[in-house]
């Protein structure tokens, strides 16, 4: 049983973490633009080589 | 769409300054909301116009929401400059204030997905630790361990309930007060009971711990309740787009004839107002001076222009297409017709607000019988046993949670986003889950004729053959009408070779002229053309004489949508009642109602007429569907049970409809009502089951026979059960609509 003392622990700062990770996802806008992005990635901005 | 804005068109007039906000740091902000995106091409052209600007520090476009974010330091960048630059680049661009306008369903979003990050996170963590105690039972996990994994449970899900069951409780609050009950309030019940119930095991070391249910249960639950509000978001407030259909600046012409740029909202009856070519009229009123195609399509529904010169009453909102006008105002800006047809919309939005959908309903019953059952099941075992009064409420709150309406709460959102996603497949799109319940409900269809009946935009029917066509084509390239597109269209599918026409103008509500091969050419009215004797038959037609040849008439039609004979006739079988609600010439209204077969029809109608008579309807106990994708379709479309609207339509009656269709066919008019109905059948179905499920399981928690194990098994086997049940509605099967093209 005394695997349980870390074991619990674990788990929860693993799904802690999982669940800060997608905190911050949210609140930094990550998720504001859903259609845009696949856009983007079409728009080629890059310069021609000279 | 593709509301066009002149740069020089006193944008710069509007207070800007107002909208930019100042953080603390100096850092501003301005978001605009932009008319006319659509790709990928508008945000990168937006965009590119501000990369090289050093002084902004931010310029994006959000396309999701067809808003746009500016972000600079300092005080060195004019805000109307901004605005200026986007409108210059053809997108009518009005700056809005975020923390007013309606971003409170986007508020609502978010704080449901941190609900549910935490309620996910929660409810995979405590049943890891019930799994270890149920386990543990069978073989020999000593009382302390249990203790131990019980007050760990406990940890973390009194404060996930406090926080994820918020939604909850708060709108089982609102009921409450409002002395009404919800399917919130049965839920809340059930959670906080089981949650301080299990509290006060925990903390007596006993056995009857209903964490991992209840937290389970708010994780099913927030589930159904984020993919209902997704749905939802998609059908922000009408009202908030057309701000991007008004004119928000006037160009009045004084007495000494000056010109000046006032806001819209300041122009009076009497004053006069140019308009230029391209542009939307801002106000209502009467033409002084000059002739145009004024595109009507606010207030008629029709696409074809209409030829405006002297004395022609004409209408805000509405854009003239090909010469400048001067206008006489006749009504401030509060009493266009524009601000008529906005204050309807209004109205009926909150008309609609009053459905009460079928899970509240249900609950209405639902939640008094449960809770009388707890009661009498607390009151059975005090009086008529021995066992004291705790463990009889223990009995009465097994009770409450067992019958917590989980697989009711799940019931209906999954069989909404799974049809909203089969609707999706086929290119429909549903904007709000109880539309799909309102839709199962309908008896008759109003359909509009120009756009929904047919394609609405005119095409070539008859043509005096391809040299004529393309001599045609050369001058229709320049312009814009309708018919001109028409000709164009027409030239470029027979793959036509096109001659160069020079010094090409074109006559406001006459035609074109120019010069092929040194040749003069005009294509145009039969008057412009000087073609003797009157149009027989009232088709609409266009001329193209040039030296030598005898004129060529060109005739044009709406063409019906190819299926609109099919679908109106299996909608006829399906026992629906069926009319025709035109703004277009009865006339004409006749010969479309005569063709697809519909005996109940009425041309002429104005906006306010089509709401009165879906009004009409409704008194008579009708559910209207309202098909329709003009300007002036928008009230009806938010007046009626429920309505439908092509993608082709304008922005707004968009945003006023249930849900919008693509495609050129009518088809998914009649497919969207079978799935609706198959769906609401369904929801019967999954109703039935959360019922059958709770008879069966009530007597046994009545009897006090049920253990923390039992309840979390028999809970998710009800909602797997609701679940998979909703999923056969994504199987594909063969569909009326799909036998009749």
């Amino acid at each position: 049983m005394n695997a349980l003392l870390y074991l619990i622990p674990a788990a929860l700062i693993l799904g802690g973490l999982g669940l800060a990770a997608f905190m911050w996802a949210l609140r930094s806008g990550q998720f504001d633009d859903l259609e845009g992005a696949a856009h983007r990635i079409l728009d080629d901005d890059d310069e021609p080589l000279p | 769409m593709g509301a066009l804005a002149n740069p020089s068109l006193g944008v710069d007039t509007v207070d800007v300054a107002p909208f930019v906000r100042v953080a603390e740091d100096g850092n501003r902000r301005l978001d605009l909301m932009v008319g006319g995106i659509h790709c990928a091409g508008c945000v990168r052209k937006i965009e590119r116009a501000f990369e090289a600007d050093p002084r902004l520090q931010e310029a994006r476009v959000n396309l999701s929401t067809k808003r746009m974010t500016f972000g600079w330091q300092g005080t060195d960048v004019s805000p109307s400059d901004l605005v200026a630059t986007v409108a210059g680049l053809g997108y009518r661009a009005v700056p809005y204030d975020p923390e007013t306008l309606a971003s409170s369903n986007l508020r609502e979003e978010k704080r449901l997905l941190r609900a549910l990050a935490v309620a996910g996170f929660a409810a995979a963590n405590v049943m890891l630790l019930s799994v270890a105690v149920w386990a543990g039972v069978a073989q020999d996990m000593g009382t302390a361990t249990r203790g131990l994994l019980h007050w760990i449970a406990a940890l973390i899900a009194m404060p996930t309930i406090a926080y994820a069951g918020r939604p909850f409780f708060s709108s089982a609050l609102t009921a409450l007060r409002a002395r009404q009950v919800n399917m919130d309030v049965p839920i809340s019940l059930a959670v906080i009971l089981s949650a301080t119930m299990s509290l006060w095991e925990a903390a007596t070391g006993g056995v009857h711990v209903y964490f991992d249910a209840a937290v389970t249960l708010l994780f099913f639950l927030l589930i159904g309740r984020y993919l209902d509000l997704r749905a939802r978001a998609k059908a922000c407030s009408a009202a908030e787009h057309l701000v991007a259909l008004r004119a928000i600046a006037a160009q009045v012409i004084d007495g000494d004839g000056r010109r000046r740029t006032i806001p819209a909202d300041s122009v009076r009856p009497g004053m006069i107002v140019a308009v230029a070519a391209g542009e939307r009229l801002p106000v209502d009123g009467r033409v002084n001076l000059g002739r145009s195609d004024v595109d009507m399509s606010l207030v008629t529904g029709e696409s074809l222009p209409i030829s405006v010169a002297t004395g022609a009453q004409v209408f805000a909102g509405t854009l003239n297409l090909t010469g400048p006008l001067e206008l006489e105002v006749t009504h401030e800006a509060e009493e266009t017709l524009l601000a008529d047809i906005v204050r309807l919309m209004e109205a009926a939005e909150q008309g609609r607000a009053r459905y009460v959908r079928l899970a509240d309903r249900v609950a209405q019953f639902y939640a008094p019988v449960v809770h009388l059952l707890a009661a009498v099941t607390f009151l059975g075992w005090m009086l008529l046993s021995p066992i004291g009064w705790q463990t009889a409420l223990l009995y009465a709150v097994a009770v409450l949670i067992i019958t917590c309406p989980c697989a009711l709460g799940l019931a209906v959102p999954v069989v909404q986003v799974v049809a909203s996603g089969r609707l999706f497949r086929q290119g429909t799109l549903l904007k709000s889950g109880d539309a799909l319940e309102r839709l199962a409900q309908v008896d008759t269809v109003v359909f509009d004729k120009t756009g929904t009946l047919t394609l609405g935009t005119p095409e070539l029917v008859r043509s005096p053959g391809t040299e004529s066509l393309s001599l045609a084509s050369a001058l229709a390239v320049q312009s814009r009408h309708p018919l001109s597109r028409a000709i164009s269209h027409a030239a470029k599918t027979e793959n036509l070779d096109i001659p160069n026409a020079t010094g090409i103008n074109e006559q406001p509500g006459a035609g074109l002229e120019g010069l092929i091969d040194g040749h003069r050419v005009r294509l145009g009215s039969r008057a412009w053309c000087d073609v003797e004797g009157s149009d027989e038959d009232g088709e609409t037609e266009i001329w193209l004489a040039a030296k030598g040849h005898t004129p060529a008439r060109f005739v044009f039609a709406d063409q019906l949508r190819e299926d609109a004979v099919q679908v109106v006739a299996a909608l006829k079988q399906r026992g629906l009642e069926i009319a025709l609600l035109s703004g277009d010439r009865p006339e004409a209204v006749a010969r479309a109602a005569r063709a697809v077969g519909i005996d109940q029809w009425q041309g002429g109608v104005m906006p306010g007429d089509k709401v009165r008579f879906l009004t009409r309807k409704a008194e008579q106990g009708r559910n209207v569907l309202m098909v329709g994708d003009g300007l002036n379709d928008a009230p009806a479309l938010a007046a009626a049970h429920v309505s439908l609207s092509p993608a082709s339509a304008a922005d707004i009656s968009q945003t006023a409809a249930d849900a919008v269709f693509q495609g050129t066919r009518l088809g998914p008019v009649l497919e969207a009502l079978e799935v609706a109905r198959r769906s609401g059948r369904l929801v019967r179905q999954n109703i039935g089951l959360a019922f059958l499920y709770n008879a069966i399981a009530i007597p046994f928690a009545v009897a006090g026979m049920v253990t923390p194990l039992i309840a979390a098994i028999a809970m998710s086997a009800s909602s797997i059960a609701v679940t998979v049940n909703s999923l056969r509605l994504s199987r594909v099967r063969k569909t009326p609509a799909a036998e009749a093209s």
